[in-house]
């Protein structure tokens, strides 16, 4: 029964702190609060971008053709040879005849010209889809070394610079949220540090009349709990209301409707757990770390 | 049977000072002793090495056969659950009423609320502030604040009490009657209590054991002595 004593005492102990101490509770709590909200803000930005690039990335395709005298034999051969190398995700093959078909509906200038010619002066070809962006050279390089291949390509250049652009993006958006991650951390520790300060001599008697190290930090750990858990709820409310808002104003899109954005369930839901669990679990460690000082461990 | 055996004990702090040098001395179960000396002689150094706030550098404190200075940190706070400290300075909770601060002693181990109300109500008894539990420690005054210290002190039924200049705050008829909580704790519960001091007064008028240091060294140690320190300085 001793030790659901203490963890309850604890628990009453760290309510009663911190509406003791509710100026500094109240600090503490905007600190987290105005973090997590530009956590929140970053993780929005980071899963969209992330969103975007895979949207895009899957667009990506290689075309190859095969040279003019290509038996059909030849074609399968080709096509299972294409399936073969690794990283391919699809093979889509498209005949010459179907290219004249689709071109003549689509153009009728085209239509003229193409009913003039006797023989069908199109390419048999293929569209390649792969696993991974970065896939996209090197299997188009393997792919022009088959035998009929005429010609494989993948919009070279333009390809790599996108790619290197959304790397970027994400990288930098990654390192802002671990940085402001840090920040609500060290804020939240600080905050329960100058809180832990004006208790210490309460601290010493603990020490003095037998306390164990857990039983006085777990008041503590509570209360960093508490800060980070109250602190978290105005960030949770704003992404809720704001993204579900800006995504219903915005018809889903920004950018005139290129870039897609991320739809608000089950998003907006991962994103409160995770700034439940940012702000709880940092503050907890923060207030650890700061009752340590005072305990001779 | 020796209760507490101190051997040829040392503390050196990492400035430098040697606040006890080679102290070897004994005290028997249910005994009363006074430690003087001059400031600065090291009486709250040996205090503080027998409540494990210190470890000696050298030399061996022992209570109730347990080796003080061995103790680790983490497990410290057994070691002062069976004890009672007092200080000078009262180290009371401002915002807990008395009643709170002598059961926060209890609460801090863990004691279940049922059994903790008798004892702290015995505890007040004992220092005679029963009428008080509903105070806060700045309506008392000094002398009853030190009464409350005591009670917190005594709550647990310690085997040892140790008081650090207790009545270093009060004024001399504040102080005797605090002397005589003590001296009542002594004789009617058998606590064995180890009281710094520098109160030549009280030293002289209670006729006790009296241990006298001296930069950190054993000075003299009488049995019904007096306050001789004076004479030194
Ligand atoms: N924590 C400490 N660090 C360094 N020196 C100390 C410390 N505590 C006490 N001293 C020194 O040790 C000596 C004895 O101090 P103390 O035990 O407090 O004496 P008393 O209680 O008799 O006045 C003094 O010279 C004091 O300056
Ligand atoms: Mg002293």
């Amino acid at each position: 029964m001793k030790p659901f004593r203490i963890i309850y005492r604890s628990i009453r102990d760290s309510f009663k702190s911190v509406l003791r101490n509710f100026s500094l509770s109240m600090a503490s709590i905007i600190c987290t609060t105005i973090t997590l909200i530009l956590v929140a803000l970053a993780i929005i930005v980071t899963v969209n971008v992330n969103y975007v690039t895979k949207t895009m990335e899957e667009e990506l395709t290689i075309v190859a053709y095969a040279n003019k005298e290509t038996t059909s034999d030849e074609i399968n051969e080709i096509e299972t040879k294409i399936k073969n190398i690794s990283g391919v995700k699809e093979v889509v093959y498209k005949s010459k005849e179907e290219w004249r078909v689709e071109m003549k509906n689509n153009s009728p200038t085209l239509k003229v010209t193409l009913d003039y010619l006797e023989s069908n002066p199109l390419l048999d070809s293929f569209v390649i889809t792969v696993e991974d962006v970065e896939d996209l050279a090197p299997t188009a390089r393997l792919i022009r070394e088959i035998e009929h291949i005429e010609s494989a390509s993948y919009g070279e250049g333009m390809v790599e610079e996108i790619i290197g652009v959304f790397n970027i993006i994400k990288t930098v958006t990654i390192a802002i949220v671990i940085a402001l991650v840090v920040v609500t951390a060290f804020l939240i520790s600080n905050t329960i540090k100058l809180t832990i300060f004006s208790r210490r001599s309460e601290i010493e008697i603990m020490r003095l009349v037998g306390s164990s190290n857990i039983s006085i930090k777990l008041p503590f750990v509570f209360e960093g709990f508490l800060l980070g858990l109250v602190g978290s709820f105005i960030p949770i409310i704003i992404t809720v209301y704001g993204y579900i808002i800006a995504y219903e104003k915005l018809g889903g899109t920004v950018s005139f409707g290129v870039i897609e954005l991320v739809n608000p369930m089950p998003f907006v839901l991962y994103t409160s757990i995770v700034l439940v669990v940012i702000g709880s679990v940092v503050g907890m460690i923060g207030s650890a770390r700061a009752v340590r000082k005072y305990l001779k461990i | 049977m020796k209760f507490i055996q101190i051997k040829n004990c040392y503390k050196v702090y990492k400035n430098g000072v040697t606040a006890i040098a080679d102290l070897s001395l004994d005290i028997n179960k249910g005994e009363f002793v006074f430690v003087i000396g001059a400031s600065g002689s090291g009486k709250s150094t040996l205090i503080k090495m027998l409540y494990r706030e210190e470890k000696p550098t050298k030399g061996i404190v022992e209570i109730g056969g347990i080796n003080v200075g061995k103790i680790r940190n983490r497990t410290v706070y057994k070691l002062r659950r069976k004890l009672g400290i007092v200080f000078q300075d009262f180290k009371l909770l401002p915002k807990l009423t008395v009643y709170e601060n002598v059961a926060f002693a209890l609460e801090c181990i863990g004691m279940k609320s049922s059994e903790i109300r008798p004892k702290v109500l015995k505890a007040l008894e004992h220092v005679g502030l029963k009428e008080k539990v509903r105070s806060f420690p700045n309506e008392l005054s000094g002398g009853e604040q030190q009464r409350v210290c005591i009670a917190r002190a005594i709550v647990n039924d310690p085997k040892l009490l140790i008081c650090d200049e207790p009545t270093g705050n009060l004024d001399p008829k504040t102080s005797q009657e605090i002397m005589n909580v003590l001296d009542d704790i002594n004789k009617n519960l058998g606590t064995t209590i180890i009281m710094a001091t520098h109160d030549k007064d009280i030293v002289n008028k209670m006729k006790k054991r009296v241990i006298t240091l001296d930069s950190g060294v054993l000075f003299e140690d009488h049995e019904k002595g007096s306050f001789k320190i004076s004479e030194t300085i």
